[in-house]
């Protein structure tokens, strides 16, 4: 069987009914632009912009991948379609992957947005641009995988956008995107290091400003490692709680 | 030839048993009628047959397959339209059949192909583009069920395809189900109309709270049911509490209600009707209507699942609306 036609066709399928309409693409597009405006109306001068710029953008793609999910995911599963796929002859993992390269996608768009507008009324040169585009991607693909955990642990779209939010804000603060880690007190710092989108940053902060503390390497590595784990534990939360 | 072979199939949760070894087969070209009350484990076993369901025990085997080892595989030959239609709400008719085929592996000209056919089919050619949440309930279960042979599978799962829509609709789905047959597909059917699954079905189980109690061919079990002489009695008073004492006075009959007014008395010989008129006329009980009743597989479905037909039909339209 033609396994690669099902997933296009799962993945076109999200994306013309859930991420294409209007209500998202607004809410993709303002939502990022809201932040970059908001932090960037606060900033002194081109110096600073360039400063919070990795942390604007992860949070655009850690809000656009986690609040998606919910909908794609949870949603379906409430309204019964999702048990359509789940009967298809497909592996569960090439099904997940294929609910879930939306939302990456989707991330990684957001993620651009912050950069555009920067781009107006800053200097960007001087970027490795090869690292920070690796790095939205691997923070976009944790963040997605975060919200796909989520999203198969609740049974109610309300439940996942909670739970999404008692994740989300703890990283704002303590995922060194706007306060750097070096400030934080000793206990926070640790639970900093919990956290992906801490290393996401990081590899973003010293791609954008060559001020990361952790070697890129490393950061990556611990971002491959929290995929892995976050999309294997969704897997067996579907097995155990959706195939029952 | 079997197509489906279920061997001492069973499925607990947290210690209650939904499941209890059941077996039994489905022959190729065949239709087989799963019946029993709500909760009787007719939903869990078709999860189970599918996919949806993990077994706690027993076997699955579908056309040569292990249908638990392999089901991926076997999904791959089976349709399944369950209850409720879970297609795509914010997609049209016609594009949840082409997605659904993807799900198989079609490309694109086969199942842009075999959507247009099956909407032509089912009689939806001209409401294809419309969105899925516009159709009515007929047109949405028409739609369920063509999105469940969209790949042509050997079996199809239906889960009471015909419950909450409409006379016209339900005689078109009959009429396509008979058809699908006809044409090979071997048809696992659960439904509540009794009379559905005499007129469609070969052979028919009955499952009462996850054992199933009778299996047999569908004539064969008219045949047992018309060895019995059966008069139905509508009263003015409740008949419930009359069941013991009609009982006790009849020795040898066999007593069921059917609703609040009404009550059924089967005899393996002739029923004479004067003693009970005037056992009725003692229980100060006036009788509004006594007839005879040629048996049908109503009475099978009643005597082997002890439920009334009148309640688990109110049952699973409450459950519906």
């Amino acid at each position: 069987m033609k396994k690669y036609i099902a997933f296009w066709s799962i993945l076109g399928k999200d994306m013309k009914t859930y991420y294409l309409k209007p209500p998202n693409i607004s809410w993709g597009i303002i939502f990022p632009f809201a932040w970059t405006l908001m932090f960037f109306l606060r900033s002194e001068g081109a110096v600073e912009i360039r400063e919070i710029l990795p942390g604007v953008m992860s949070l655009a793609v850690l809000f656009g991948t986690t609040s998606m999910l919910s909908v794609t995911i949870t949603f379906e599963r409430r309204s019964r379609s999702f048990e359509r796929l789940l009967l298809a002859p497909i592996s569960l993992n090439l099904l997940m992957l294929a609910k879930t390269s939306g939302a990456i996608i989707f991330g990684i768009l957001n993620a651009l947005l912050p950069v555009i507008i920067a781009s107006l009324v800053i200097d960007l040169s001087g970027i490795n641009w090869m690292s920070a585009i690796l790095s939205i991607i691997f923070i976009a693909v944790t963040s997605t995988f975060l919200g796909l955990f989520i999203s198969v642990s609740a049974s109610e779209v309300f439940e996942a956008q909670t739970f999404s939010n008692f994740v989300r804000f703890p990283m704002m603060f303590l995922g060194g995107l706007f306060l750097p880690l070096e400030r934080l007190p000793l206990f926070l710092r640790f639970l900093s290091y919990l956290l992906p989108l801490t290393y996401g940053v990081d590899i973003l902060k010293t791609a954008i400003n060559g001020n990361g503390i952790i070697p890129s390497g490393i950061s990556f590595l611990v971002l491959v490692g929290f995929s892995l784990f976050l999309f294997l534990m969704s897997i067996n939360n579907i097995q155990k709680r959706w195939i029952y | 030839m079997n197509i489906l072979e279920v061997k001492n199939l069973s499925k607990n949760y947290n210690g209650f048993k939904a499941v209890k070894e059941i077996n039994f087969s489905l022959e190729k070209g065949e239709i087989f009628g799963f019946l029993g009350p709500n909760g009787a484990g007719k939903t869990t076993t078709i999860n189970m047959l599918t996919g949806l369901a993990r077994p706690s025990s027993g076997a699955i085997q579908i056309a040569g397959e292990d249908g638990i080892k392999n089901i991926k595989k076997v999904q791959r030959i089976i349709g399944i339209v369950p209850d409720e239609s879970n297609l795509y709400e914010e997609m049209n008719g016609f594009d949840n059949l082409v997605f659904c085929a993807s799900l198989y592996g079609m490309g694109k000209k086969q199942r842009e192909e075999r959507a247009s056919r099956l909407l032509e089919q089912f009689g939806l050619a001209n409401t294809g583009k419309k969105l899925f949440k516009a159709y009515s309930k007929g047109m949405k279960r028409k739609l369920t069920i063509a999105a469940g042979i969209i790949h042509e599978p050997q079996i199809l799962f239906l889960d009471e395809p015909t419950t909450g829509i409409d006379v016209e609709n339900a005689r078109q789905i009959r009429r396509l189900i008979q058809t699908l047959n006809h044409q090979g597909t071997a048809i696992f059917l659960t439904t509540h109309y009794i009379e559905e699954a005499e007129r469609l079905c070969h052979r028919i189980g009955f499952i009462v709270e996850g054992e199933i109690v009778k299996i047999g061919k569908t004539i064969d079990l008219l045949q047992e049911a018309q060895k019995e002489y059966i008069m139905e009695f509508t009263l003015e008073n409740e008949v419930e509490p009359l069941k013991e004492p009609i009982q006790k006075t009849f020795p040898g009959i066999h007593v069921y209600t059917i609703d609040y007014f009404h009550l059924r008395i089967g005899s393996p010989e002739k029923i004479d009707l004067m003693p009970f008129m005037k056992f009725f006329a003692e229980e100060k009980c006036l009788v509004r209507e006594a007839r005879i009743i040629r048996p049908s597989l109503e009475e099978v479905f009643v005597k082997v699942t002890g439920i009334e037909i009148d309640r688990l039909k109110k049952e699973k339209e409450g459950e519906k609306k």
